[in-house]
């Protein structure tokens, strides 16, 4: 079966580059030709630059020609949320208040990148500062579902998601905050790595909730995932939140742990009340594949499950109240044309007013209230005490399996605009991804089949650093499916 | 009815370092606006702080020098408020968990005059911790403008308890603090460069009375002084509104040092809720044995045991004292010279504190630059002491030698201070002054002790100055007798 080459893995680009089959600038000429013929109808990228794309490819096959190549990411073109700080580039978060903003530095991963001699490709559509499931509350509009127009993403990374999808980009990096690269990943058909926090630098990453955020690797292979995790992680001390030690050699691990008989956990809780059995039976079939492989696949159960979502409103909302209050309308933010300035907090509240979009401020106005005095011990004091447990519950279960295996989401991508007037039900489509954040613990989501034509995602979520072996276990499924050679007819 | 008043102060003070606090950025004073920035001092999207050790060790030195209890571990939390002095709107500090709980501060009050040692006590301290510090606001006609040289620079602040009653105890305990933090190397603290500055909680209650009055914050207190009068001139208003019958509401007010007066700045009502929690992007710090004992063992000797050492050991009178001890270098410049010839050591005193002082003074050299080195002072103490010239001859000889960097004999050699005469010769001077002034002569003998004085003046006249004074007085009487 020929490919186009823009649906080709980032791994078999790489090859095609080293072997002289195929230079950066033609692949990215492609990846480009690619993007005007679909964006408009996917809606994934914010803003890009084609000439500055060409020029990062020309670079990279400079340095090949030369004997130079900076492994197998260079001359690759890696879409980037617009969440990633880039020199040079614009830094929206899609949020009226960054409408003009220019970044003057690099984020830790982004320098990585570059060292590895990765072609940076345009900035990604996302939920404003990350808050959202459906890549609906963005300024910049929202991104649709290129497996159905009509759907989301899934969200917050959901332009990378769906650039992903729909071959506008090889890879892309996302962040999870409480699963907005599983959840994207998973609704639109692709494979999406959050990883411990802690794993990659948090440097250069607009903040939304500071103890739960992760930058993490999209793409169409866990392989090229792999690859993407290897060229990011590592410790950062611009970042005091960084995982000391090294990390792995991360395909070679994977390699390592082939045929390994897993012991594989089921949460009891993520299994019960399933509204659409639709979504659950994919999931089903590939917890049968593991069995079949000989995998020993148990029940465990992780019992404060049912406190995860309204823990994780708290503990997102607090921290973000406060780590957006430098979006303020005095150095480098939109400032409200109109205010008071008799009244010295006028400007504040013009300008804030008009940057922020409805789920921002409906978040900032809740982490306000939770912090609040009077409040603080009953709701913030508590969500952390709750957020211990939770974590412990993950102790407990990895105490008898390796890993556990459940839906990334409760239902495949929904329509546009169906929860947009429903904040809970929205907040309640991360109900299997956001436990991971509260744990600290790495997840990964893979295509394991379709309902009603859309893909659905199976979350398998692993012990602490031990990223690899969420990405032996995905392989293992991936090798015996052919999900990932397909893709949304755009 | 007797009133009394009750303070405590909140002292900032700026640590000297390299560094910010959260980042690598340069930390520094009098350069041009917002130069001294990054992104993690401009608060930009993505930017994290972390952790300078070198702050962490000198709030650990301020503490053990003020006897605080350092405990195994502090944490940092932010302060949510807005303001446009503050890159993020939030302050990075500590809230329940500080670096330094407890601790006292030895003060002296003033004495009865500049030459009598005044009165000791010790005033406690309720904890030290770190934050950052902020902007500053300059404000124009048409609008105001932020630098954020000084934001995220090293501040500690340190809480006193409700320990002292005048503003002459704050004055005492804010010198005593600035000394200890200069000595300790830790901050100049220079209240000019905005380096310390301090807010007084003031009230005031009958006498004998337990319970706390309500009290006043005091804010805008620039200098030492400023803190002395604004807490006394607070004292008085507040009793004189209680004993008109009126209460004291709780409020902020500000000291304005140009009309000499308390003003009202907002009310308690109008507080912040400041919306403390754990800071998610700074790990807690663990501090150990080791670690305490490192910066325990940085510490020298603090001012007052400096103070009654000197007193002690090389029987210093308190008003030289006084002028050593609060300046480190003085007083090691001092002891070094000290130690090697104890039984002059009042002489180097003077030395130092006058002559020595003088000269720095008038040629605007630091201790550090000038030629004058204590093996250099030493010469001219032992030239004195063996009488090779006299105390007045000296003086200029000292002066010469700050300017060269001569030995005293080598200045004495050059200018040729040296006695070029015998004894013979000082006899028949005071034989010559005594025919010459029959008038002095007759006083003396007649019991008016001074006017042997006249003559004495008349041979060191002769002598050009050389003549040794004690040696000339003797001569005198023997003739006169």
């Amino acid at each position: 079966m020929t490919q186009e080459i823009y649906y080709k893995s980032a791994s078999e680009l790489s090859s095609s580059l080293s072997r002289g089959e195929l230079s950066s600038v033609e692949l990215t000429k492609v990846i480009i030709e690619r993007t005007e013929a679909v964006d408009d109808r996917v809606g994934a990228f914010n803003s890009f630059s084609a000439e500055d794309a060409l020029a990062q490819a020309d670079a990279s096959d400079q340095r090949r020609s030369a004997g130079q190549a900076l492994g197998p990411l260079d001359g690759i073109p890696i879409g980037i949320k617009d969440v990633l700080a880039v020199e040079g580039q614009p830094l929206t978060c899609s949020s009226k208040i960054l409408e003009n903003f220019i970044s003057p530095y690099d984020a830790t991963c982004i320098q990585k990148l570059k060292k590895r001699g990765a072609v940076l490709w345009g900035r990604l559509n996302m939920d404003e500062f990350a808050m959202g499931s459906s890549t609906e509350n963005s300024a910049r509009g929202a991104t649709s579902n290129p497996w159905n127009l009509d759907c989301v993403p899934g969200g917050s990374s959901g332009g990378s998601a769906a650039a992903v999808a729909a071959g506008e980009a090889a890879l892309a990096l996302g962040s999870d905050t409480g699963g907005s690269i599983r959840q994207p990943a998973s609704h639109c058909g692709i494979v999406g790595l959050k990883p411990t926090y802690g794993r990659v630098s948090r440097f250069g990453l607009a903040a939304f909730a500071s103890s739960l955020d992760q930058v993490g690797p999209m793409g169409r292979s866990v392989e090229d995932v792999a690859l993407l995790l290897q060229a990011i992680s590592g410790h950062d001390e611009k970042d005091s939140t960084s995982y000391q030690e090294d990390c792995p050699d991360y395909s070679l691990a994977m390699e390592g742990l082939k045929n390994r008989k897993w012991k594989l956990g089921l949460p009891k809780e993520y299994f019960a009340n399933i509204a659409d059995a639709t979504a659950l039976e994919p999931v089903e079939k590939a917890i049968e594949f593991y069995r079949s492989l000989g995998c020993e696949i148990k029940e465990v159960s992780l019992p404060h499950t049912e406190y995860a979502v309204a823990t994780y409103y708290i503990v997102a909302t607090a921290e973000a109240s406060s780590n957006l209050a430098r979006y303020d309308g005095i150095r480098y933010t939109h400032r409200a044309e109109k205010f008071d300035d008799k009244d010295s907090v006028d400007i504040y509240c013009q300008s804030r007013a008009e940057g922020f979009g409805e789920e921002v401020k409906r978040r900032v106005i809740l982490g306000t209230y939770v912090l609040s005095s009077g409040y603080y011990d009953a709701y913030y004091l508590k969500a952390q005490k709750t957020r211990t447990l939770i974590r412990q519950d993950f102790v407990n279960a990895y105490n008898e399996v390796d890993a556990l295996l459940t839906p990334t989401s409760p239902s495949p991508a929904f329509k546009k605009g169906s929860k947009s007037e429903d904040p809970l039900s929205m907040y309640l489509s991360d109900i299997y991804t956001i436990s991971a954040n509260l744990a600290g613990i790495p997840g990964i989501s893979l295509p394991c089949g379709y309902s009603d034509g859309l893909p659905i995602g199976l979350q398998i979520l692993g012990q602490p650093f031990k990223e690899e072996e969420l990405l032996a276990i995905a392989r293992e499924f991936e090798d015996a499916h052919d999900y990932k050679n397909q893709h949304p007819n755009l | 009815m007797e009133y009394e008043a009750v303070i405590g102060l909140e002292v900032h003070v700026q640590i000297k370092a390299e560094s910010k606090i959260w980042t690598r950025c340069r930390a520094g004073f009098g350069y041009e606006p917002n130069t001294l920035v990054d992104p993690v001092i401009m608060g930009l999207p993505g930017s994290l702080p972390v952790m300078n050790k070198r702050a962490l060790d000198g709030i650990i030195k301020a503490g053990l020098a003020l006897n605080c209890t350092i405990p195994d571990q502090c944490k940092w939390d932010r302060k949510n408020y807005f303001y446009p002095d503050s890159p993020n709107n939030y302050q990075i500090t500590q809230y329940d968990q500080p670096i330094c709980e407890g601790g006292e501060v030895e003060i002296e009050l003033d004495g009865e005059t500049r030459a009598v040692m005044g009165q000791h006590k010790k005033i406690k301290l309720t904890r030290i911790h770190l934050e950052n510090d902020v902007g500053k606001l300059n404000h124009f006609a048409e609008d105001s403008l932020v630098d954020y040289n000084r934001a995220g620079t090293s501040l500690m602040e340190i809480v006193s308890e409700p320990d002292m009653h005048s503003g002459e105890d704050a004055f005492a305990f804010l010198t005593a603090i600035r000394q200890t933090m200069i000595y300790c190397g830790v901050s100049d603290c220079d209240m000019e460069k905005g380096q310390m500055r301090a807010d007084a909680n003031i009230s005031v209650r009958p006498v004998g009375q337990q319970e706390l009055g309500t009290k006043i914050e005091l804010k805008n207190l620039n200098s030492i002084t400023g803190v002395k009068n604004g807490i006394n001139y607070e004292i008085k208003r507040q009793i004189n509104e209680l004993r008109r019958g009126n209460s004291i509401t709780q409020a902020t007010w500000r000291w304005d040092a140009d009309a000499g007066r308390t003003e009202h700045m907002r009310d308690k009502e109008d507080a912040h809720d400041y919306r403390y929690f754990p800071d998610p992007d700074l790990m807690p710090v663990k501090i150990d044995d080791e670690w305490r004992n490192r910066i325990r063992s940085e510490i020298p000797e603090l001012p007052f045991d400096k103070q009654r050492r000197f007193m002690e050991d090389y029987e210093l009178p308190y008003t030289i004292t006084s002028v050593l001890v609060p300046d480190r270098n003085l007083s090691d410049y001092f002891e070094s010279a000290a130690k090697q010839n104890p039984k002059q050591a009042q002489a180097i005193g003077n030395y130092v504190v006058n002559d020595l002082q003088r000269e720095l003074y008038e040629s605007n050299e630091s201790l550090e630059d000038c030629k004058m080195s204590p093996d250099l002072l030493l010469t001219i103490v032992n030239a004195v002491d063996k009488g090779v010239i006299t105390k007045q001859i000296a003086k200029d000889v000292f002066i010469e030698m700050y300017k060269s960097g001569e030995t005293a004999d080598q200045v004495i050699e050059r200018k040729g201070l040296k006695p070029d005469f015998d004894e013979d010769q000082v006899i028949a001077w005071c034989k010559e002054a005594i025919e010459e002034n029959p008038k002095p002569v007759e006083d003396f003998k007649s019991g008016n002790e001074k006017a042997i004085n006249a003559l004495k003046g008349q041979v060191m006249k002769k002598s050009r100055g050389k003549a040794n004074p004690q040696a000339v007085d003797g001569l005198l009487r023997k003739l006169l007798s």
